[in-house]
């Protein structure tokens, strides 16, 4: 009996120090985040941020709107680009190493130093900054992040079944359209997913490429929480309209690959 | 006159410089169902690929109904393959998977005309909706798979997949359906009854199977002809009797069936000497004393009794092991040279016993040895040292340094070491074949000389050993400059 009581240390007792970090700095400020939507002014509870979210008095759905087009437009520029690098990247895997290093590289600079090196040769050629330059700066950003998940993918796929195709009559166009583009499809999905979450909920890109002219959802939240004052509430409200949009995103990217493509 | 439909010639193929098909030709008439049978890595599963398209041989032709298609891609050629491991499309349920090759197929829509220009057309058109389902679902009939056009292919067993690829290849109604060792993840009883449905759909269909295996009961069992290959060269071609009753050389013998491969000579014609003992066969035009191999079938060695009058040759039996139908029984016969027998028969002995032997004369299959000595060239690196293969082997000679020398090494003279590093040079096990009262092995250099090798031991195939020779052994003669040796 007096054995079951004493503490003993599992492997499990490793996990700890992480879960109680999780729980600080996770789970808490969730919490506090969710708290203090439904707080105005510091004293009063109810529903008052909501509304002002949802009824664009202070443009904030606005706002949520041109970031959700441009990480629409970011991630489709990402696709179009990225879909033939990775499938070069994997026909080529076995022999060169080190294309695909070449473009996994950029990943390792730090992303600020990236977007102002950017923004300096922007300057350098006399260029406007505006709305092309941060689509640019989106593109370059995240592009790493849709080819990496369409390269895994890609590699993946069993050679016999693109023999298969041939020898069932497809031409080489055919098998990349018939074949290698829907068992692509997982990669495409979780590319997307990782392209376009990113990008409508950052800041930092829009507001050095663009001097501040472009104002995007993470530039909103970043201004509610840092700038304005006693805007935390409204703030929080767009904190938890983002959250919903990852889950959502998240939730279509672990359907398995049938429901994907009945979804599709 | 049967008509030919693919006519492989003088094919080779090698990846980065090393050979796998050599030199293979091969006539495959309409409506046959043939084999390529062999261990794995004798190049029939590369020789397959070549008929269907996915790889280009290094050197020679393959002809289509006579015309050159060497050259045309896989999905220009009427033939279907049906994979190893099936390869069906996880993205499209069965009936999609069925319908893949239907959707891309084009025919002929209407008679030709004349357009303006003068010119005859034909006008193509893909398939209807309707056709495609018609087609798809005879072709699911035909594999007994009705009912499971909407279902997904990894809910279905093994079995049902393997049956889900024969439709999707013979859909199409190729001129030859390749089939590339399509039973090899079934377990035995699936096998079994998939190899008796394979042979009635080659009957009721009439096109032709290019089968590729390695199990030699599944191409005995199915084939009309059997292609026996190893090491990318073809060692016979012929019907599974055939192939089976006069096996060409001791390789087939041994891969095809179990069987007792013996050295011996001819004494003279219908006559031949294994170890000590004459025997009446019936083989002739052999050379007077000539070393053959003989090969003689478990099941065609009878026990009886020593002082029964058949008796040819006394045995000792060592283990007799009950195997349903027959006894599997070992025997050392008796005499100066003693050799280790299997023999097939239905009656039981006890260990230790004393018994007779009898075989047919025309059980007794006799062929020419593939090789008597082993002989290569090399070159003089020192006096009394002799470099080849990439080795230098000290050997009893005074010839001066850089002398092109001929060397001759006795099968028996070869010595193998477990350890590589133990051997003057480093080789690769390409077979063994027991022989009675010895091991014969082949060893790969890795300059590709094959040596023939007589040892004691049972090397295993694909073991990396090393190779000495005691200096003493190694038999060198000169070779003069306008001199060719031939190897």
């Amino acid at each position: 009996m007096n054995k079951k009581l004493k503490f003993r240390f599992s492997r499990k007792a490793l996990a700890y120090p992480y879960m109680a970090f999780l729980i600080l700095f996770v789970v808490v400020p969730l919490v506090m985040i969710l708290i203090n939507a439904f707080i105005t002014d510091g004293n009063k509870i109810g529903f008052d941020n909501f509304v002002e979210f949802f009824s664009d008095a202070g443009g904030g759905l606005t706002v949520l709107g041109n970031s959700l087009i441009i990480g629409f437009v970011t991630t489709l520029l990402c696709l179009v680009i990225g879909y033939p690098v990775a499938y070069f990247l994997a026909k080529y895997h076995a022999s060169n190493n080190v294309l695909v290093l070449m473009f996994i590289l950029p990943m390792w600079v730090n992303f600020l130093i990236r977007t102002l090196s950017t923004k300096t040769i922007f300057l350098a050629m006399d260029l406007e900054l505006g709305m092309g330059t941060v689509l640019f700066g989106m593109v370059y950003n995240y592009l790493p992040y849709m080819i990496l998940p369409l390269h895994t993918t890609l590699v993946s796929i069993d050679k016999r079944l693109i023999e298969a195709s041939e020898d069932l009559g497809a031409s080489k166009g055919t098998v990349l359209v018939k074949t290698i583009f829907p068992l692509s499809l997982p990669g495409v999905v979780s590319g997307i997913t990782m392209t376009f979450i990113p990008a409508i909920s950052t800041f930092a890109i829009s507001e050095i490429l663009s001097v501040s002219k472009i104002y995007l959802f993470g530039d909103a939240i970043n201004m509610h929480f840092s700038k304005a004052t006693n805007s935390f509430g409204v703030g929080s409200v767009m904190s938890l309209v983002m959250l919903v949009l990852v889950i959502v995103s998240n939730l279509f990217t672990s359907l398995n690959e049938e429901e994907v493509r009945s979804v599709l | 006159m049967k008509e030919k439909i693919i006519e492989i010639v003088n094919v080779c193929k090698s990846y980065d410089e090393k050979p796998v098909v050599k030199n293979v030709s091969l006539t495959i008439y309409k409506g046959e169902f043939v084999t390529l049978l062999g261990p794995s890595g004798c190049g029939k599963t590369t020789t397959l690929r070549m008929i269907a398209g996915f790889e280009q041989p290094t050197s020679g032709k393959v002809f289509f109904n006579g015309k050159d298609i060497t050259e045309l891609p896989p999905h220009k050629r009427n033939v279907n393959t049906v994979f190893q491991k099936y390869a069906l499309f996880p993205h499209l349920n069965v009936f999609g998977n069925i319908a893949y090759g239907l959707k891309l197929k084009t025919i002929p829509d209407g008679q030709p005309f004349q357009n303006r220009k003068g010119q005859t057309v034909q006008k193509m058109r893909h398939l209807t909706k309707a056709e495609i389902t018609e087609k798809v679902n005879r072709a699911l009939k035909m594999v007994d798979l009705e009912d499971y056009g909407h279902r997904s292919v990894n809910s279905l067993s093994g079995g049902q997949q393997q049956r889900v690829a024969i439709a999707r290849a013979l859909v199409n109604e190729p001129q030859v359906l390749l089939l590339d060792e399509p039973l090899g993840a079934l377990d035995l009883k699936m096998r079994k009854d998939m190899q008796i449905e394979l042979m009635q759909m080659h009957k009721k269909l009439g096109i032709t199977f290019v089968y590729v295996t390695h199990d030699q009961e599944e191409a005995l069992t199915m084939s009309d002809k059997i292609v026996v290959m190893k090491d990318g060269q073809i060692q016979q071609i012929g019907t599974p009797t055939k192939v089976y009753d006069e096996p060409a050389n001791a390789f087939v013998a041994d891969f095809i069936g179990e069987s007792n491969i013996l050295s011996g000579t001819m004494v003279k014609d219908c006559c031949v000497n294994i170890s000590g003992h004459t025997f009446e066969c019936v083989d002739k035009g052999f050379k007077r004393n000539e070393p053959i191999d003989v090969i003689i079938r478990p099941e065609d060695i009878h026990i009886v009794d020593v002082a029964d009058s058949n008796c040819l040759v006394e045995a000792e039996v060592l283990t007799c092991v009950f195997k349903g139908d027959h006894y599997q029984v070992t025997a050392l016969t008796f005499g100066d040279e003693r050799n280790e027998l299997i023999i097939h028969d239905n009656v039981q002995v006890a260990v230790g016993d004393k018994i007779g032997l009898y075989i047919k004369p025309f059980d007794f299959h006799i062929m020419h040895k593939a090789r008597l000595i082993n002989t290569l060239e090399g070159e003089m690196y020192d006096t009394g040292v002799v470099e080849f293969c990439g080795g230098r082997f000290p050997c009893n000679s005074t010839l001066d340094e850089g002398t092109k020398v001929k060397i001759s090494v006795d099968f028996d003279d070869v010595e193998l070491t477990d350890d590589e590093e133990d051997g003057v040079i480093g080789a690769t096990v390409i077979s063994t074949i027991y022989k009675g009262s010895y091991y014969q092995c082949i060893v790969r250099t890795d300059d590709y000389y094959d040596f023939f090798v007589d040892t004691d031991y049972e090397w295993l195939i694909n073991d990396r050993v090393g190779i000495k020779i005691a200096p003493d052994k190694i038999l060198l003669e000169e070779v003069k400059d306008e001199q060719k040796v031939e190897v």
